[in-house]
């Protein structure tokens, strides 16, 4: 007899865990975000960041983005249950590998110090299209467009320039050249 | 301009043009308009039940009996609470209801009001979906989408949260939409390649079992036939989940039983040893597989599912075709038999040496048990009762534990819908509160609940239902004195340690009975078994039976935790210590 090891859902060999990138499309309703949250945490699966904003007016309809992480498995799943939500009308699956696909997240930096350190850092936030929102003799707020890792890095990189508060949306997708996604 | 209604006149009319014969409900502050209405709406009928929970489980036996959608009425916040056991039941179980709510005045809520809670929260994870009705000219609207929501697809509970204002306020009513396009949801789209896919399998097996379960059932009883027919053609031994029995006639010879924890020691070998599995409309349950590493090591696997998200959940298959199962058997079969005449007879030499291995574990007899003439055996009990009712068209609800494990292992279903009883969320007090809505789908028929006496005192209140309404269930208690799945558990795996699974401090049934108005027997041996049982099923009325039954006695076979399929645990008779150790203790 083989030695009884065990059996019902003791977790078996784990699978590698890809990021990927959901959007989903849904009626802007009451309760479809908590629907849409409640899924993900009801059974498990893991929310890394999350953006959601209606896009179009006349047809009601909200666009979220949730970046999150999984076995192909569990992914593949994720994707079957959301397209179950009844006001779900599409749902989308990147890898964050995926070359077609942009993903940009924003960010505010606040910075309080001296006119120095404040050019310092504005000058290093360079290649992350900075937008100076506010700026008095002591502070100014930074808006920067980047990559989730590359904000992380700013903001490492700022912390010593005076760097106070970080303010950050989850990241938003789009893919590349002139088709959508149906 | 056309005519104005009130919320719960527009509740009614929504009901009436779903076709809606019953509502199982419990009346409240805010619910009232609605109940107001009742009066004027003959062609409904509204069961009172005791508890909200009992209004669910009701619509569930209706529902599952009949094939119509289960609608259940309840106030808010207790009302609404205590339902959710209910429709979280049907939930795991793809149980079409709808459920409609009350809820405090849109303007209270929010602000704690006096039986306020949040439903629509609260109710979020254990329904299809549901509704907050805010908007009195949504309303109408949102009652027929629900209906539609909780029939298409995979079935499943709904509900409809109607704050009191909104009932009283008016607006005007339309009609059902025919064919409302539901944004995909349901999926019956699937590929000739699939198909033929199929057929290639089925012709190359030499080792096939068909695995069917409740998505049979659910997608009525035509698929039922299309069964039976895509099995005789094929030639293939089937097995089947818990709440796939009755699909395909138990007493049949190429039914090889239950297959899964409780399961025939055929079937459950058949699952491990085949070369091509089939499953229909079944979801590879935890209680199913076993050790999913171990499961079915060397088959390849079909799934047929109506729900794209079962598939490749917990077991990864081969062959995934997505669609109702009965359209999918028709197309298989049409392919079949078009194809290739000859294939029953070229089937039957290829797989003739699998069925003599199937009938080699037949002989094992896995079901048996030792019997006595001093004490009842359950199992006894039960298959004494199949035999006193098999000659008329039964229908059986359980409650759950042992007793409904030999329910299902002993009473031989032959029909679909005939068979109720909690299986995913395994709801102790499913079955008498079923058992009544089961018997209001089907006036005249035997009804029984195979009941254990634990169980049966978690929703005993609904008795009052039904002496009230006249309803002649049969309540058939196998009263072992404990919750016996429970102890049969701390046997194997706490050293015996039987921590509060004693059953202290029983009612005596058949005074109970007689306080709840209706009729109590008792049975203590095995010599007065049948003429009790035939009181029993000859009485005009609901029964309670108290069956005295042998308190040690396990629910064998058994695959134990930790362990694949091919190592059962058999009966008293199997001499080899199978002791459950290690991780697999911590699982139940």
């Amino acid at each position: 007899m083989t030695k009884p090891k065990s059996a019902y859902s003791i977790p078996t060999k784990k699978g590698k865990l890809d990021t990927h990138i959901f959007v989903v499309w849904v009626d802007n309703e009451a309760g479809v975000l908590a629907r849409v949250v409640g899924l993900f945490s009801g059974r498990g699966y893991n929310i890394e960041s999350l953006a959601v904003a209606e896009i179009d007016q006349a047809k009601n309809i909200s666009r979220i983005t949730i970046v999150t992480t999984g076995t192909p498995q569990v992914i593949d799943q994720i994707k079957l249950q959301l397209k179950k939500l009844v006001p779900v009308h599409k749902v989308a699956d990147f890898k964050r590998e995926d070359k077609k696909v942009i993903f940009k997240e924003m960010a505010l930096l606040k910075v309080v110090a001296n006119k120095k350190k404040i050019e310092k850092c504005i000058k290093a936030c360079k290649s992350f299209n900075p937008v100076i929102l506010d700026k008095t003799k002591l502070s100014t707020v930074i808006q920067i467009t980047a990559l989730r890792r590359e904000i992380d890095k700013m903001s490492k990189r700022l912390k010593p320039l005076g760097l106070v508060s970080t303010s950050r949306t989850g990241a938003i997708a789009m893919t590349r050249g002139a088709e959508i996604f149906k | 301009m056309s005519k104005l209604y009130s919320g719960a006149e527009i509740v009614f009319k929504c009901l009436e043009d779903q076709d809606v014969n019953f509502i199982f409900g419990y009346p409240g502050g805010a619910v009232l308009p609605i109940y107001d209405e009742l009066k004027n709406h003959s062609s409904i009928k509204h069961i009172l039940v005791r508890h909200e929970q009992g209004a669910g489980h009701a619509a569930e036996g209706y529902a599952r009996s009949s094939g119509k959608p289960g609608v259940v009425l309840v106030t808010s916040g207790p009302g609404a609470t205590n339902v959710v056991t209910a429709l979280t039941d049907a939930y795991m179980d793809s149980v079409p209801l709808v459920c409609i709510s009350g809820q405090v005045p849109t303007h209270l809520i929010g602000t704690d009001a006096f039986q306020e809670c949040d439903t629509t929260g609260i109710t979020r994870p254990c329904t299809k979906h549901n509704w907050l009705v805010k908007d009195i000219k949504d309303l109408s609207r949102i009652l027929h989408e629900a209906f539609i929501v909780a029939t298409t697809g995979r079935p499943g509970p709904v509900l409809v949260d109607i704050p009191k204002d909104i009932q009283f306020a008016k607006a005007n009513y339309s009609k059902p939409k025919k064919e409302k396009k539901l944004n995909g949801k349901s999926n019956n789209k699937f590929d000739q390649n699939d198909i033929d896919e199929l057929i290639s399998l089925i012709s190359k097996a030499k080792k096939p079992v068909i695995y069917t379960g409740g998505g049979v059932i659910n997608s009525g009883p035509e698929a039922s036939k299309t069964l039976r027919e895509f099995v005789r053609l094929t030639g293939f031994p089937i097995t089947s989940t818990l709440q796939g029995l009755g699909a395909f006639p138990g007493d049949d010879n190429q039914f090889i039983g239950m297959l899964g924890m409780h399961g025939t020691y055929e079937a459950n070998n058949a699952m491990h040893d085949c070369d091509l599995l089939i499953n229909i409309g079944a979801r590879f349950d935890d209680r199913i597989t076993g050790k999913i590493d171990e499961f079915s090591p060397k088959s390849k696997k079909v799934h047929i599912d109506i729900d794209p998200s079962s598939i490749n959940k917990i077991i990864k298959v081969d062959l995934a075709i997505v669609g109702d199962v009965n359209e999918v058997m028709k197309t298989t079969i049409k392919n079949l038999s078009k194809k290739q005449n000859t294939l029953k007879d070229s089937n039957k030499q290829r797989i003739s040496k699998w069925w003599e291995q199937i009938q080699k574990w037949r002989t094992k007899d896995s079901l048996g048990f030792v019997n006595s003439d001093e004490t009842i055996k359950p199992q006894h009990a039960v298959q004494r009762l199949y035999e006193l009712t098999k000659n008329q068209d039964t229908f059986i609800t359980t409650e759950v534990g042992q007793h409904q494990m030999w329910a299902a292992q002993h009473y031989k279903f032959n029909k679909p819908n005939r068979w109720m009883t909690s299986g995913g969320l395994g709801t102790m007090g499913y079955g008498l509160p079923a058992a009544i809505g089961v018997q209001i789908a089907h006036p005249d028929k035997l009804v029984v609940d195979i009941a254990g006496e634990a169980s049966i005192l978690m929703t005993m209140q609904e008795m009052s239902t039904a002496v009230q309404y006249n309803l002649p269930i049969k309540i058939f208690i196998l009263n072992n004195q404990y919750m016996g799945m429970v102890r049969q558990w701390q046997e194997l795996l706490h050293e015996k340690n039987y921590s509060e699974s004693y059953s202290e401090a029983l009612p005596d049934f058949v005074k109970l009975a007689e306080a709840y108005g209706c009729k109590g027997i008792k049975a203590e041996n095995p010599d007065e078994l049948d003429i009790k049982i035939k009181e029993m099923v000859d009485h005009d009325g609901p029964v309670i039976f108290d069956c005295h039954v042998d308190p040690n006695e396990n629910c064998f076979p058994m695959i134990p935790s930790g362990k694949p399929h091919n190592q059962m645990i058999l009966g008293p008779n199997d001499k080899e210590e199978n002791k459950i150790t290690g991780k697999g203790k911590a699982l139940v």
